[in-house]
C-alpha cells in the first residue's frame, strides 16, 4: 500500500453554469519518502490536483486514500487530524505569509491546532525547524517582508514541515525564485527529504526542476494524466507523444543541441468530447484517436501511457 | 573595408533613482542582425537598462550619465519629439506581460495599425493590409477574422504574437524583448523564439534580449553579457561562454541551473551564497561578498572589463584562479 493512492478523481468547476473537469478521473499513488513529479502546462490542471489532494477544493467524485484512510469526503473535523500528515508549500512566498505575524507565531501557530499544548516543547520544535531551514533564532520575532523571497520560502517550507508531514504538496514551490536562490531551496528539499524520510508531490511546469528532484513523474494534459513514468526512463525514452513535445521544447543550456522542433498549437481550454484530447496537437495522431479515448495503460515495469499509438 | 557602425552602443551608461545608482556604468555594443542577451537576477538592473535605451523610464529613474547611441544619435539627450520617431521605428520593444500591454477595449488589428500610421504616409486601408500580412507572419491564422477581435479573444502564445506583429510592423532595426516568455509554457515559448529568431534573420533586425532562462540564451541569440548588481561582469559569444565561462558569478549560476541528466540522488547543487543584497554598500567587486574565490583586494575598487579572449570580456582580479581547475566545480 502506497502512502497516498488516488483514484478516478475528478473536480468539477462551474462556468457560466457550464460544468468541467479541470480534473477528469485520474489515478496515482505515491510511496513513503518517494518524490512524484506533476508536470504540463498552464491550464492542464495539474495545480487543482494538488489543491484537490489537499481537500483545499472539493472533490466531485473519487478516492484519496491517505496512510489507509479514505480522506475524499471526510468531513472537516475527522479531515483535520489528517492534515497533520499532510502539507503544503505554495508557489508566491509573498502571498502566502501572513504579513502581521511573526515567524514564530507562523510557526507556532500549527503546533497549537494539532494539541501541542506544552509551551516549551513547542518552543524546542520551532527553534530546532529554525536551524533545519538556517535561521538565527533571534530572526524568528521579525516578520515576513523584512526576509527576501528565497527566505520566504524557506519560512513557507518550515511552516508546511512543523508537523513531521508525512506527504508536503509543492506547488510550484521554486519557480518564483532567482536560479541561485532556486538552487539553496532545491538543496534544503533534498535535505529535509532526506533527514525526515519526505514524500513529494512536486507541481512544476519547470521540466528541468522536475527531472532533478523527482523519483517518479507524471505527466498532466486537459485533465487527464497520459503518462506516467520513472524519472530516467521519463527523459530517455518518453512514451506518450505530448511528453516528447514538452522534453523537446526545453532549451538546453548547450548552444549546439539545438531544440527539436517546437510543436504547434496551444492547449485549448475546450476538452474534445471523444477521443484523445492532445489529437489537435499530434503531430502522429489517427482517425481512430478522434473516435476512442486512449486509456492509461500498464506497461511492465509499471510505467503508464494513454496513447493508442505508443 | 570599413567596418559597419554597431546599431546600438551603450557608453558608460549610468541610470538611477535619487540617491540610489542602479545601473553603475555599462558599456555594451549590438552590431547589426546581433542577437544578444543581457541576463542577471531580479534587481541586477537588466530591465532598468533596457528601458533606458528608449527613456521609458519609471517616474524618478534617471539616465545619469553616459551615452547611447543609435543611428549616430545620442538617445539619452535627443528632444523627446526626435525620441518619438525612433520608438517603434528604428527600435522596437516587446514586453514580458502580454496580457496587461495590449489595450483590451481595442481590436488587436487597430492597435498594430496604429504603430504603421504614426511613422508612415500610408492610407488606412493599406494599413490593414499590412496589419494583415504582418499578423500572417508571425503566424496567426485567419489573420483577416482576428484583425477585428480584442485580446481577451487571444491565448497568451497569440498576444505576444500580436506584440510582436506590433513591434516588427515598422522593419525597426533593433527589437528590444524584455523577458518576452517568461509568462509562457515551454512549448509556447518555443514557438515564440523560434519565430523571433526567423523574424530577425528575415528583417536583418537586431534583437536585445533581457532574461534569466540560460537556456533560452544558448539556444537563441549570438552573444551573452551578464549583468550583477548594475554591472557587466562578463560579456562573450555564446559557444566558448557556455564550454566555460570565466567570471566566478557566470560559473555559479551555470552550476545552480539544474543541466542534463542531474538527479538529486546523485548530483548536488552548487548554491550560490546569500542573495544579492549583499552588493549594497560594497566599494569593490559587488560580488565579492559571495564570491567564493574573493580577495582583499576584490573589496577596495570595483574590477574593469578585460579582454579575456576573442570578443571575450571579464570583469574580475581572479580571473586565473576562476579558470583554474574550478574549485567551483570540484566542491561537488
Amino acid at each position: 500500500m502506497s502512502l497516498l493512492d488516488v483514484e478516478n478523481l475528478r473536480t468539477a468547476y462551474t462556468v457560466k453554469g457550464k460544468t468541467f473537469y479541470a480534473v477528469d478521473g485520474v489515478s496515482f499513488s505515491v510511496g513513503a519518502k518517494e518524490t512524484v513529479g506533476l508536470v504540463g502546462e498552464s491550464g492542464c490542471g495539474k495545480s487543482t490536483l494538488g489543491k484537490t489532494v489537499m481537500r483545499l477544493i472539493e472533490p466531485a467524485s473519487g478516492k484519496i486514500t491517505l496512510d489507509g484512510h479514505d480522506i475524499a469526503t471526510l468531513p472537516e473535523a475527522q479531515m483535520r487530524p489528517m492534515r497533520r500528515k499532510l502539507q503544503m508549500v505554495f508557489q508566491d512566498p509573498y502571498a502566502s505569509l501572513n504579513p502581521r505575524q511573526t515567524i514564530w507565531q507562523m510557526l507556532e501557530t500549527p503546533l497549537k491546532v494539532h494539541g501541542v499544548a506544552d509551551p516549551a516543547e513547542r518552543r524546542r520544535i520551532i527553534e530546532a525547524m529554525a536551524e533545519k531551514i538556517g535561521f538565527p533564532k533571534a530572526s524568528l520575532q521579525r516578520f515576513a517582508h523584512e526576509f527576501s523571497g528565497g527566505q520566504r520560502q524557506r519560512i513557507g517550507i518550515a511552516r508546511a514541515l512543523i508537523l513531521e508531514p508525512e506527504l508536503v504538496v509543492c506547488d510550484e514551490a521554486v519557480s518564483a525564485l532567482d536560479l541561485s536562490i532556486q538552487a539553496q531551496i532545491l538543496n534544503l528539499l533534498v535535505d529535509l527529504k532526506r533527514e525526515m524520510g519526505l514524500a513529494f508531490l512536486f507541481i512544476s511546469h519547470d521540466l528541468s526542476v522536475v527531472r532533478y528532484i523527482s523519483d517518479r513523474v507524471l505527466v498532466m494534459y486537459l485533465g487527464k494524466i497520459v503518462e506516467s513514468a520513472d524519472h530516467a526512463t521519463l527523459w530517455n525514452s518518453p512514451r506518450h507523444p505530448y511528453t516528447r513535445a514538452l522534453l523537446s521544447s526545453v532549451p538546453s543550456t548547450d548552444p549546439a543541441k539545438k531544440i527539436g522542433g517546437a510543436i504547434s498549437g496551444e492547449i485549448s481550454t475546450k476538452i474534445p468530447e471523444t477521443g484523445c484530447r492532445f489529437r489537435a496537437r499530434c503531430p502522429i495522431a489517427e482517425a481512430r484517436c478522434a473516435l476512442e479515448a486512449p486509456e492509461l495503460k500498464t506497461l511492465p515495469g509499471g510505467n503508464a501511457v494513454a496513447c493508442h499509438l505508443a | 573595408m570599413i567596418p559597419k557602425p554597431p546599431v546600438l552602443e551603450l557608453l558608460k551608461l549610468e541610470v538611477g533613482f535619487p540617491g540610489a545608482p542602479i545601473v553603475k556604468g555599462i558599456d555594451l555594443k549590438i552590431e547589426e542582425g546581433e542577437k544578444v542577451a543581457l541576463v542577471g537576477e531580479s534587481g541586477c538592473g537588466k530591465s532598468l537598462t533596457a528601458f533606458s535605451i528608449l527613456r521609458l523610464l519609471p517616474q524618478a529613474a534617471r539616465i545619469t550619465g553616459g551615452q547611447v547611441i543609435f543611428d549616430g544619435h545620442d538617445l539619452a539627450t535627443l528632444p523627446a519629439h526626435e525620441l518619438r520617431r525612433i520608438r517603434g521605428k528604428g527600435i522596437a520593444l516587446i514586453l514580458q506581460e502580454p496580457m496587461t500591454s495590449l489595450n483590451p477595449v481595442l481590436p488587436i488589428g487597430l492597435q498594430v495599425a496604429e504603430n504603421i500610421l504614426q511613422h508612415e504616409k500610408l492610407s488606412r486601408r493599406a494599413a490593414k493590409e499590412r496589419v494583415i500580412e504582418l499578423l500572417d507572419l508571425v503566424g496567426i491564422p485567419n489573420p483577416r477574422e482576428r484583425y477585428t477581435m480584442y485580446p481577451h479573444n487571444f491565448s497568451g502564445g497569440m498576444r505576444q504574437r500580436v506584440m510582436i506583429a506590433m513591434a516588427i510592423a515598422c522593419n525597426p532595426r533593433l527589437l528590444i524583448a524584455d523577458e518576452p516568455t517568461t509568462a509562457l509554457d515551454v512549448t509556447i515559448q518555443a514557438q515564440v523564439m523560434d519565430l523571433l529568431e526567423d523574424l530577425c534573420s528575415k528583417l536583418s533586425m537586431a534583437m536585445l534580449l533581457i532574461t534569466h532562462d540560460l537556456g533560452a540564451v544558448a539556444q537563441w541569440t549570438d552573444r551573452v553579457a551578464v549583468m550583477y548588481a548594475g554591472r557587466i561582469v562578463e560579456t562573450a559569444p555564446i559557444a566558448p561562454f557556455f564550454a566555460g565561462p570565466q567570471h566566478p558569478y557566470s560559473q555559479g549560476l551555470m552550476n545552480s541551473s539544474v543541466d542534463d541528466g542531474w538527479h538529486y540522488s546523485s548530483h548536488r547543487l552548487t548554491e550560490i551564497t546569500g542573495n544579492v543584497h549583499s552588493a549594497l554598500g560594497e566599494r569593490g567587486c559587488a560580488f565579492a561578498p559571495r564570491c567564493p574565490l574573493a580577495a582583499p583586494g576584490c573589496r577596495e575598487t570595483p574590477p574593469p572589463l578585460e579582454l579575456a579572449g576573442p570578443d571575450w570580456h571579464v570583469a574580475c582580479y581572479r580571473r586565473a584562479e576562476a579558470m583554474a581547475p574550478s574549485p567551483v566545480a570540484a566542491s561537488h
